[in-house]
């Protein structure tokens, strides 16, 4: 079975996924701290909406699409970078480089309806996370870019978006909301359409969209050309999807589907990254084993007030306590069993399964990075 | 009527904040149950639904996106636009929101366009422009619910709801269409939904949390966000997962003294050297309650006075289905109390 190194050191596009809530964000930063530290070259982490005191300790700025230098040992081979996604500023950026002047370009930033297409458009956080990641590796500045997705109401969404915003561009809707008003009366397939547009939204506000869908229709052969470069990325040899999952019903669930989805498209599904798993020696045998004897000799009074004269501590306390320590740990291999099952069937998914114990504390600086590093690196 | 926004005096937010009893949360007719995503909201809603239909009342609970997940808490197929009696004896029923069955009802309710029949591929293209407009979809569907509770069809209906990035816009789409849509049937149609929305005797929204740094920030950052930019009464903080605390201040100090070289040598020789694991499990255990209990304290400080923090403990046997389902409702029942 091959590692989390071996990947990483052949790709150069990795697409993070997985349900809310499984540490998506702080497994792909700490993915970029280990290929940088280990593998050397230029990595780049685009990230979603990383904790604020994550962020913060990785110096990124609230907003922007600005890439900056995270400062690693002195050791580490190559060098960290991280980005935020930002959704808006990434519109803007392709009506920049999109429109074919500047009465488009204006038109467009300056409609009132503009932001909020920019917000909710056709999966446009999904779009503009594969439109960046193709953008950032065509550039060449990088030799791994390493991209956080955000939290879809549907893992496919992201896969579909780049199709979706291609279709969008060509389909019969566009025309006809784009038709000039008057000429509208005249088709006829189309009539049922505006009845019901304008009866439900308003004549006016119809007409509002369709004016600023006049200005995006401007852009269609870019966009539509974009798109399907974009498309054509999820599918590139040097692409991988990692998908992240806790040992929780839910999310695996939800792991199982995605990966189904990925084999579906022939899309590379490169790993399976199980959080917060239970370390690995609660799942030691003979650690039952023990909790097993521990308990039964709870029964023995003789031994625990010997037990509790050696603590120093009373009695009925020290018996309280060795109950629950007893008790508690046939729980935990109870849940071991479980997560083991768990873990079988995600690695029937994916050609590579690493698992990361729960940590104390939350992760939220470079130190906690490498520490959930390390485990996934091995 | 309406939460008190900022303008108020004093003493009129304070009259305000003394909230009602948590028992009262079921009293209500509509709640939304929002929360970041994983930490529980689709089953702390369907065990809200299950707890008011168990104690008498017909209910409807909704599913938002379309995944399914409302309908496998309660281990059955997906649900459907059109509500389905939940097997189990209670008077609860499942539906999953769909924009484009929402409009056709629409349609054949309010419009009454003579073209119901040959509407069908056209809401789908409709689905198309709805994305681009501001809050039609959001309204579409909260229209149905609204109209749900208007119509008196059910006593409460629970929504699954967005996760706490998105519930705003959900919440507050009747608000934004008012502003951005100057006439049209859709805007003719937002009054009346406005004010069972503001009324805090019929529509409450539920924060679902865990106690876990991320989830306890986005929970205080959207109760600021409803307060301040939706007349929508925050009605609850759900906590679930909630680890017990294993040991009062005397055993943990008889804990720690059991580390000891001498009594660990009396246990070791009892349950033989693995017993350092099964103390360790212990010790990481206390370590975890620890810290959740910390983001708990922070939760209550930090959130308005008078809003109610409702525990559920972490269930430590299967975490999904409708066993997992019924025992959240115990918990609940229990804390919410009356009934």
């Amino acid at each position: 079975m091959a590692a989390l190194d071996e990947l990483l050191a052949s790709r150069e596009m990795v697409v993070v996924c997985g349900s809310g809530g499984v540490g998506k964000t702080t497994t792909a930063a700490a993915l970029g701290v280990m290929a940088a530290t280990h593998l050397g070259g230029k990595v780049l982490v685009l990230t979603v909406d990383p904790a604020r005191r994550l962020a913060n300790a990785l110096g990124l700025a609230a907003f922007g699409n600005t890439e900056t230098r995270i400062v690693l040992d002195p050791s580490a081979r190559g060098e960290l970078w991280a980005a935020m996604l930002d959704t808006k500023a990434g519109w803007d950026d392709l009506i920049r480089s999109h429109a074919p002047d500047a009465t488009v370009r204006d038109g467009l930033l300056s409609n009132p309806l503009y932001e909020n297409i920019t917000a909710r458009f056709v999966n446009s956080h999904d779009y503009i996370a594969m439109e960046r990641l193709q953008e950032v590796h065509a550039s060449g500045r990088y030799d791994l870019v390493i991209v956080d997705t955000p939290p879809s109401r549907n893992a496919l969404d992201l896969l579909d978006a780049p199709g979706r915003m291609a279709d969008f561009f060509a389909s019969k809707l566009l025309r006809w909301i784009t038709v000039p008003y008057r000429s509208r009366l005249f088709t006829m397939a189309s009539k049922p359409f505006y009845q019901v547009a304008d009866k439900v939204l308003g004549a006016r506000f119809l007409q509002d969209i369709g004016e600023l869908f006049t200005l995006f229709q401007k852009m269609e052969s870019g966009f539509v050309a974009r798109a399907r470069e974009v498309e054509a990325l999820l599918t590139d040899p040097r692409t991988t999807f990692l998908v992240v999952s806790t040992p929780e019903a839910a999310p695996v669930h939800e792991a199982r589907h995605f990966a189904e989805e990925l084999h579906r498209r022939h899309l590379d599904l490169g790993a399976v990254i199980l959080n917060r798993t239970l370390p690995a020696a609660m799942r030691d045998r003979a650690a039952a084993k023990s909790a097993i004897a521990l308990a039964g000799a709870l029964d023995d009074r003789a031994w625990l007030r010997k037990v509790a004269r050696a603590a120093g501590s009373d009695a009925a306390a020290t018996a309280a306590v060795l109950d629950t320590v007893a008790g508690g740990f046939q729980d935990i291999v109870v849940v071991a069993k479980r997560e083991a099952e768990r873990r079988a069937e995600l690695a029937r998914l994916a050609p590579v399964v690493v698992t990361a114990p729960a940590l104390d504390t939350d992760v939220h600086d470079l130190s906690g990075l490498f520490t959930l590093g390390a485990h996934l690196w091995r | 009527m309406g939460r008190t926004r900022a303008g108020a005096s004093a003493s009129e937010a304070e009259l305000l904040t003394i909230e009602r009893p948590p028992g009262d949360l079921l009293s209500r007719r509509l709640l939304f149950v929002s929360g970041k995503g994983g930490v529980g909201k689709t089953t702390v809603a369907a065990a809200l639904a299950q707890l008011a239909a168990q104690r008498g009342a017909r209910v409807l609970v909704c599913e938002m996106d379309a995944k399914g997940a409302l309908a496998a808490a309660f281990d059955q197929p997906p649900f459907e636009f059109e509500p389905r009696r939940v097997p189990g004896g209670a008077d609860l029923f499942g539906m999953a929101m769909n924009t484009e069955d929402s409009l056709r009802e629409y349609m054949r309710l309010f419009v009454r366009v003579p073209l119901v029949g040959r509407i069908g591929p056209l809401a789908r293209t409709f689905d198309f422009v709805a994305d681009a407009a501001p809050g039609v979809k959001e309204i579409l569907a909260i229209g149905k619910l609204c109209y749900e509770v208007r119509e008196r069809h059910y006593d409460l209906v629970v929504v699954d709801a967005e996760a706490s990035g998105h519930i705003v816009s959900q919440i507050d789409a009747p608000r934004a269409i008012t502003e951005l849509v100057k006439v049209g049937l859709i805007r003719d149609q937002t009054r009346w939904m406005l004010e069972l929305l503001d009324d805090p005797e019929v529509t409450g929204l539920v924060v679902v949390t865990t106690p876990e740094e991320m989830p306890v920030n986005e929970t205080l950052e959207l109760v600021d966000k409803v307060r301040a930019q939706t007349e929508v009464d925050v009605a609850a903080v759900i906590a679930n997962r909630v680890l017990p605390e294993l040991f009062d201040a005397a055993q943990r100090e008889a804990f720690t003294a059991l580390q000891d070289p001498a009594p660990f040598e009396l246990l070791a020789d009892a349950a033989g050297p693995k017993v350092q694991t099964v103390l360790e499990a212990t010790r990481l255990a206390v370590a975890r309650a620890d810290v959740a209990a910390g983001h708990l304290a922070l939760l209550a400080e930090r959130l308005p006075a008078g809003l109610a923090v409702l525990q559920v403990p972490e269930l430590f046997t299967r975490a999904s289905g409708r066993r997992a389902v019924q025992q959240v409702a115990e918990h609940l029942d229990d804390s919410l109390g009356g009934g």
